[in-house]
């Protein structure tokens, strides 16, 4: 099992193999290619493995631990593989955090390996120690903490299988130094069972045959894709059923891409700045077939206004989501792609519902998304849609939290899988840039286009020092409108324009700090110089910083106020 | 409404962080919970009382309890023909002729005596949770002054009724 590459290099003055060794080794093992990681006294022993091991990983030292996961998962949300993470104890594994939380709400596989003291010191609130067991549990799949090297090959191959298989998450591996620096002879058994985990991928046929048999009877039926049918490589299924049955399909925020945005039969995005047609659609709808979506409030609106006349079918790998928000009345546990194509087969009935597609076609035609664009400036809608033009769609598209978020949800029709990456559930400003350029480790061959706030841009913009040192051509578009936008647009609707500190009215030189880190930099304020700049933009094979003044008074629209119900959006075009 | 709920668990560090972790962080109210080894070398029970709303709120924690990786059965056994028992320590002011008297209450609870001072009777008691509230209830006029209670540990009877005569195990209301 051991490849060579693994082995102490002897040449390094180190003879005997080491705790870390053996990581180094089950890394190789999972095929793992890429690191994404930050060194620190309690993982010096696993550096110094890695060192021994060079040029069997990737790593990319990202300059804040951060900076690290985000990009990791992004690697992982592009890639379908396990995003690795490497950090110190204390102040490294805390830095972890805030991405660790969101790999878990947004069901992201990742392997985060953080040092620990060693273990005779553990719990004696030594230097660098912090209790990342503690700390991690609530926002983990899983976690582990390793105090027996014996056990650590075979943690390392359970904690990539969690990570990876039912619904995927973050699992943490904690290893104290001791452990990752003490000789150790022999190998060891990673044969591993894991009794209460056993996740249930192949449906009740039972729920099938009523779903079935719901679907003849509908003649309001609405598909609503979440991440689920990205993470269970189901798209192709989606569509031949849909398409088949002639079917209309919504999508979560996170389900973009999992049918094609341009699609006929394609609603747009529900939710709370969802499309008309697809929040009258789960409105109006009697039969709501629910895929691999998790009913997030962001979605639903108020409950109780959530399709209320609907049969809720709810196919989902992970139970525990079934029954948690919304009343489901057709629980499918299974894997999305296996309960997709034996759908396909219990189907005897096609619906008849002609009249319902025809409103909601309608629908689509008097109720777009809207925007007015002025004479010279940009709007952040339009530029969204040139940066759609430009790329054909086909780019890679990252963004943090916010409007900017909303817009490129909006206006950047996502026709393909996992080409749209996004903090959903934790809403994580300073994620779309670092999710960039681990996307585009991930995919070097394709464009990447960080689609961030000048805020959340200034969260984690230390890390423009990787795009510089991998000469990765990530395109960071700054959509600036000098505001914490979203912030700013709810003081406008809900607080008599109360502008508490959500105005950026100071400012980096956006240009000059790209320049600063060796990175060409633009700023763009009018339409015609956009034009212009776009193609040149992304034929050049380099990174690039664009400022983007765009007008800062322009809000998300359509959109359901807190604790209004799907049918009562403000904002629709008339 | 009051539920008994059972979980085995792998015995490994942290399992009882994470179940507790996750009861609070979502909400659920813990009336108690016990914990011990169970016949099964590394495997442990654990035995909660919660209190939930309703029963989209009670299949909400067992399907949150059973996909913990280390949790590996999660059982609600409050209408199953169960034994249940908790075991509670009272330290009961008493002088010396109140002892006596004590006693007389103690008795049918088959509740005993394991230690006496000058001024305190300790007593031990084991049972349902309401036979342990009556007595407590009866001893609390001479003055409690310490109250230890395990919590309740259970399990399903060896023999349980057919379907049709089962009726709702009225232990906890």
């Amino acid at each position: 099992m051991v490849k060579t590459e693994a082995k102490p290099d002897t040449s390094t003055g180190n003879k005997t193999k080491t705790g870390a060794d053996l990581l180094v080794e089950s890394l190789i093992n999972e095929n793992v290619t890429t690191i994404f990681g930050y060194p620190g006294g309690a993982v010096l022993p696993i550096y110094d493995a890695l060192y021994r091991a060079k040029g069997s990983f990737d790593h990319i030292l990202n300059r804040h631990e951060q900076g690290a996961i985000h990009a990791a998962e992004g690697y992982a949300r592009v890639s379908g593989k396990p995003g690795v993470v490497i950090a110190t104890s204390g102040p490294g594994a805390t830095n972890l955090v805030t991405g660790i939380a969101d790999a878990m709400m947004d069901s992201l596989p990742l392997v985060i390996f953080t040092g620990q003291v060693a273990r005779g010191v553990i719990g004696t609130d030594a230097f660098q120690e912090s209790d990342v067991m503690g700390i991690t549990t609530p926002i983990t799949k899983h976690n582990y903490q390793v105090q027996d090297v014996r056990d650590l090959p075979r943690t390392v191959k359970e904690a990539f299988h969690i990570a990876s298989t039912g619904r995927p998450g973050p699992v943490v591996v904690d290893i104290p130094k001791d452990i990752s620096a003490n000789p150790v002879e022999g190998t060891f058994d990673t044969d591993f069972h894991l009794p209460g985990y056993q996740p249930t991928t192949k449906p009740n046929p039972l729920q099938l045959k009523k779903l079935a048999e719901a679907l003849a009877k509908a003649k309001k039926p609405v598909v609503l894709a979440g991440a689920g049918v990205l993470m269970g490589k189901a798209s192709e299924e989606l569509r031949s059923l849909v398409e088949h049955y002639q079917l209309p399909v919504t999508t979560t925020l996170l389900g973009l891409g999992s049918f094609p945005g341009n699609h006929k039969l394609s609603l747009g995005m529900a939710g709370m700045h969802g499309t008309y047609a697809a929040n009258t659609a789960i409105y109006e709808c009697d039969l709501l077939i629910n895929i691999g979506a998790r009913f997030d409030d962001r979605l639903t609106g108020n409950l109780e206004k959530f399709a209320p006349d609907a049969t809720v079918a709810h196919i989902d790998i992970d139970p525990a989501e079934i029954g948690k928000n919304v009343t489901t009345h057709i629980p499918i546990v299974a894997d999305s792609k296996v309960a997709l194509t034996m759908l396909g087969d219990h189907i005897k009935e096609a619906p008849q519902h002609k009249e319902w597609l025809n409103r909601l076609y309608d629908n689509k035609i008097q109720y777009p998304l809207w925007y007015n664009t002025p004479d010279e400036e940009m709007v952040p809608q339009w530029l969204i849609e040139e940066v759609y033009n430009v790329t054909g769609g086909n780019a890679i598209i990252t963004t943090d939290v916010g409007q900017h978020q909303m817009w490129a949800a909006q206006y950047y029709a996502f026709d393909q899988p996992n080409r749209w990456v996004t903090s959903g559930g934790l809403g994580t400003m300073g994620f779309g840039f670092p999710a960039a350029l681990g996307a585009q480790l991930a995919k070097p061959n394709d464009t990447v286009v960080a689609v961030v706030g000048d805020g959340g841009f200034q969260m984690t913009l230390q890390e423009l020092s990787i795009l510089q040192e991998r000469q990765l051509p990530v395109k960071v578009l700054i959509v600036n409108n000098g505001a914490l936008g979203m912030v700013r647009q709810w003081q406008e609707s809900f607080y008599e324009q109360r502008y508490s500190e959500s105005l950026l009215d100071v400012q980096p030189d956006f240009v000059k700090l790209a320049e600063a880190y060796g990175i060409k930099g633009m700023k763009i304020e009018k339409q015609t110089d956009l034009v212009n700049a776009l193609p040149d933009l992304f034929e050049y094979d380099g990174p690039v910083v664009v400022d983007c003044r765009v007008l800062q008074q322009e809000n998300v629209y359509p959109m359901i106020a807190p604790g209004k119900g799907i049918n009562e959006m403000i904002g629709v075009k008339r | 409404m009051k539920r008994i709920i059972t979980a085995t668990v792998n015995n490994r560090s942290g399992v009882l962080n994470r179940i507790t972790g996750l009861l609070q962080k979502r909400h659920f109210n813990i009336e108690s919970i016990s914990v011990g080894r169970t016949e099964v070398e590394g495997i442990s029970k654990m035995t909660f009382v919660v209190d939930v709303e309703d029963n989209q709120k009670l299949e909400q924690v067992t399907k949150q309890l059973n996909k913990q990786i280390e949790v590996l059965k999660v059982s609600d056994i409050t209408d199953k023909a169960i034994v249940a028992r908790e075991l509670a320590l009272i330290k009961v002011m008493s002088s010396g002729q109140l002892r006596s008297e004590i006693q007389g209450i103690i008795e049918p609870f088959r509740a005993s005596v394991i230690d006496v001072s000058k001024d305190s009777l300790s007593i031990q008691v084991t049972g349902k949770p309401d036979k342990i509230e009556a007595l407590i209830d009866l001893l609390r006029p001479y003055g409690i002054k310490e109250l230890a209670r395990t919590g309740v540990t259970a399990f399903q009877r060896g023999q349980q009724p057919q379907q049709s005569e089962l009726t709702s195990f009225s232990l906890l209301n």
